[in-house]
């Protein structure tokens, strides 16, 4: 087991009262698993990754639960500890490139950097390196590539630029934060090949953070699906796009037009707009929009339960 | 999408293009042209909505903002119900703004954030309109009924909303003076799948309601396939194929449309994929320098030495679909 999160929770302090972030998150990651994370805007995708990563600096934050990384607590580490752990084991990418890069140095230099500040290596071996990365991640000619300065190159190239930086740790753990929904489908398809080769390459577990279904649908091994801070449904993703369980789950997958067949007269949209979370409801966080809502999502909060395929709704519970 | 459709073209674009000079006879690289749209013949016809789909930088925005004359078009020419209007001056353009509209993909950065949006809703109402103030409080209410805002909204700022409502402010303010044709830059690209949904819900309710003709652009092809009627896709500034959107992506003719179709994630529910993906190689070439012959001959994996240095025209091969490929696949 790579990774294990255990009933995480994130709230910040606002002056408008505590946003409940994350609510009681748990999941789990193993070597060369790929896990595809989807949900609406704000439902928490992202702070749930930075909480895994230490990387949420605001004071006014608040965490809690388990994070074990190879079976060691990261929840309370010091952060020179959690630093060292980012470089060598896990590595981050996010949807602009730009955050990994800085404009003033060519890409060469910057990934040597980085390959520099965790391995003992001469500088012109740092470079050999940089060559071979930058050929890993399809640059059509890398030795040319590395003497460019990041606004030098396309947004694929870039992300590309970036996923060869992430590479050069052999890390572990990849945490990848809609790294293609500022690209192209042709450019997102090839970065997407990258990840799988990624897994196969180096056994890396990957978690891989979208809103994009069809993404998660083609890359994922097992999926997560977040609504208002929680997990409301999980499972491999055959079970999850064959077999979605969840009310929210089946209405977002409805409401993706289709790319073949008989187009629909109107697509099946979900009414409504997420809730805040500043004023959660009592009971179920999607009651408002749940088409199959019924007394017991009034006041109560359904929980995820067991197994590798779950969903948190009471209507499944009973079936 | 709509059955009014008539075969009248209200739009028509004769072997038009938009340069741009960057850069001055000073700076390193010189002056030099970028050749953003180039050679687009292409017809719009009332009630139907054209796509536009193609990589970024392909063209898709200045073509849009050349159709409702928001660019200066400096090749070849537009009209507008048969009249010629590529350079009709602005006071001359000033009866047709009315007819014709646009909507961004960021509704925040067209909305003055200290204006109530109902005042940015009547705003276009003020200025070309000849309107009371009770007429335009009237037709303001009426606005909001039509995109699905309460009433009461309008004494809201922007900030208030999210974006799937503020994205129905910014098409209350495009629809305000019951324009003819609308161009839709990106509508819901920024927007959650669920809101999305809703908004092209509306965008196809308001059309069928108001007779409009859309101009549509977005990146996510399964909803330009949703909302279109026929679909031009666009390399480097031209046009390489165009046709019924439902044709166009079950039988693509042109390589690259091939390629671009091929590569959009799709939900698979079953174990064994049966797409095929072709995996375009090299980058988008810039326009700056655009190759030889066929300009996608750098990327087609079916590429012969004759289009290296001849340019295919962009032919109908068959009623209603076009192609510019000197093999493409009928
Ligand atoms: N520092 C903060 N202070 C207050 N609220 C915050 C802070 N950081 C995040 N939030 C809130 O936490 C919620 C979850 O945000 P998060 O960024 O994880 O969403 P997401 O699922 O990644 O969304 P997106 O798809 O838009 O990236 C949001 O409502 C956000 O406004
Ligand atoms: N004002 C301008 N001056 C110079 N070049 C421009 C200008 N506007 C656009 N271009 C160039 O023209 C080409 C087409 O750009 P355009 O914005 O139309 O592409 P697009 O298809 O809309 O891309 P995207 O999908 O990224 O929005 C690009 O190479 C762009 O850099
Ligand atoms: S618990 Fe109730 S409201 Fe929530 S998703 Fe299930 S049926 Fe709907
Ligand atoms: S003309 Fe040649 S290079 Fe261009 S798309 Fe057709 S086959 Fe490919
Ligand atoms: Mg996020
Ligand atoms: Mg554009």
């Amino acid at each position: 087991m790579i990774l294990s999160v255990r009933d995480l929770k994130v709230s910040f302090r606002t002056n408008d009262g505590l946003v409940r972030a994350i609510d009681g998150v748990s999941f789990d990651l193993e070597e060369s698993e790929i896990l595809g994370v989807v949900g609406e805007s704000g439902s928490g995708k992202t702070v749930s990754l930075l909480a895994v990563m230490g990387l949420i600096t605001d004071p006014n934050a608040s965490i809690e639960g388990s994070i074990r990384y190879k079976g060691r607590e990261l929840v309370g580490l010091p952060a020179r500890e959690l630093r060292r752990l980012r470089g060598n084991e896990i590595a981050m990418i996010f949807q602009d490139p730009m955050t990994a890069l800085t404009p003033v140095y060519t890409i060469g230099w910057q990934i040597a950097e980085q390959i520099r500040a965790h391995q003992n290596i001469s500088k012109a071996k740092a470079m050999e390196r940089v060559e071979e990365l930058l050929a890993e991640v399809n640059f059509p000619n890398p030795h040319e590539a590395m003497s460019r300065y990041p606004h030098q190159l396309s947004g694929g190239m870039r992300q590309r630029a970036v996923i060869a930086m992430a590479l050069s740790c052999n890390p572990a753990l990849l945490v990848a934060d809609e790294p293609t929904t500022a690209l192209d489908v042709t450019v997102q398809a090839g970065i997407l090949d990258l990840v799988r080769k990624l897994r196969a390459t180096h056994k890396s577990a990957v978690v891989f953070i979208t809103h994009d279904m069809g993404v998660v649908s083609e890359l994922a091994d097992r999926v997560m699906v977040m609504y208002a801070g929680r997990v409301v449904e999980r499972g491999s993703r055959m079970e999850l796009f064959s077999a979605p369980q969840h009310p929210y789950t089946r209405a977002l997958l409805g409401s993706i037009p289709p790319l073949t067949g008989e187009k629909p007269r109107r697509l099946p949209a979900i009414p409504g707009s997420p809730p805040s979370l500043l004023r959660l409801p009592q009971g179920c966080a999607f009651g408002p929009r749940c088409p199959v809502h019924y007394e017991p999502c009034v006041t109560g909060k359904p929980g995820l339960g067991g197994g590798t395929h779950a969903a948190a709704c009471f209507r499944v519970a009973q079936a | 999408m709509s059955e009014t459709m008539t075969d009248s073209p209200i739009l028509e674009t004769r072997s038009l293009g938009k340069r741009f000079s960057i850069g001055t006879r000073f700076s390193a690289e010189g002056k030099r042209t970028v050749h953003a749209v180039d050679n687009v013949s292409l017809t719009v016809r009332r009630g139907e909505t054209v796509g536009l789909v193609g990589e970024s930088g392909c063209g898709k925005s200045t073509l849009a903002r050349c159709l409702v004359r928001l660019y200066e078009i400096t090749d070849g020419e537009l009209l507008f119900e048969g009249e010629d209007i590529t350079s009709k001056s602005l006071s001359e353009l000033r009866p047709l703004r009315r007819r014709l509209q646009m909507v961004f993909q960021d509704p925040s950065a067209s909305l003055n954030p200290r204006r109530r949006v109902g005042d940015l809703v009547a705003e276009p109402l003020r200025i070309h309109g000849k309107l009371s103030s009770r007429e335009i409080t009237t037709r303001v209410a009426e606005l909001f009924d039509l995109v699905g805002l309460l009433p009461d909204h309008v004494m809201r700022y922007p900030h208030e909303f999210s974006g799937g409502q503020r994205q129905r402010v910014g098409i209350a303010r495009a629809i305000a003076l019951n324009p003819d044709l609308v161009v839709l830059d990106e509508p819901v690209s920024a927007l959650d799948v669920s809101v999305q949904a809703q908004i092209v819900n509306l965008l196809a309710d308001l059309q069928e309601k108001l007779n409009l003709t859309y101009i549509f652009i977005a990146h996510d092809l399964s909803v330009v396939r949703q909302v279109s009627t026929r679909i031009a896709v666009m390399y480097l500034g031209s046009i390489v194929e165009e046709g019924p959107a439902e044709e166009v992506f079950a039988a693509p003719a042109h390589p690259y449309s091939q390629a671009l179709i091929s590569a959009v994630p799709v939900v698979e529910t079953t174990p064994s994929g049966t797409r095929k993906r072709i995996i375009l190689t090299g980058d988008v070439p810039s326009p700056l320098k655009p190759p030889s012959g066929c300009r996608f001959h750098p990327r087609c994996p079916i590429a012969v030495e004759r289009c290296r240095t001849e340019r295919p025209e962009l032919r109908e091969y068959r009623p209603g679909r076009k192609v510019a490929c000197h093999f493409p696949t009928v």
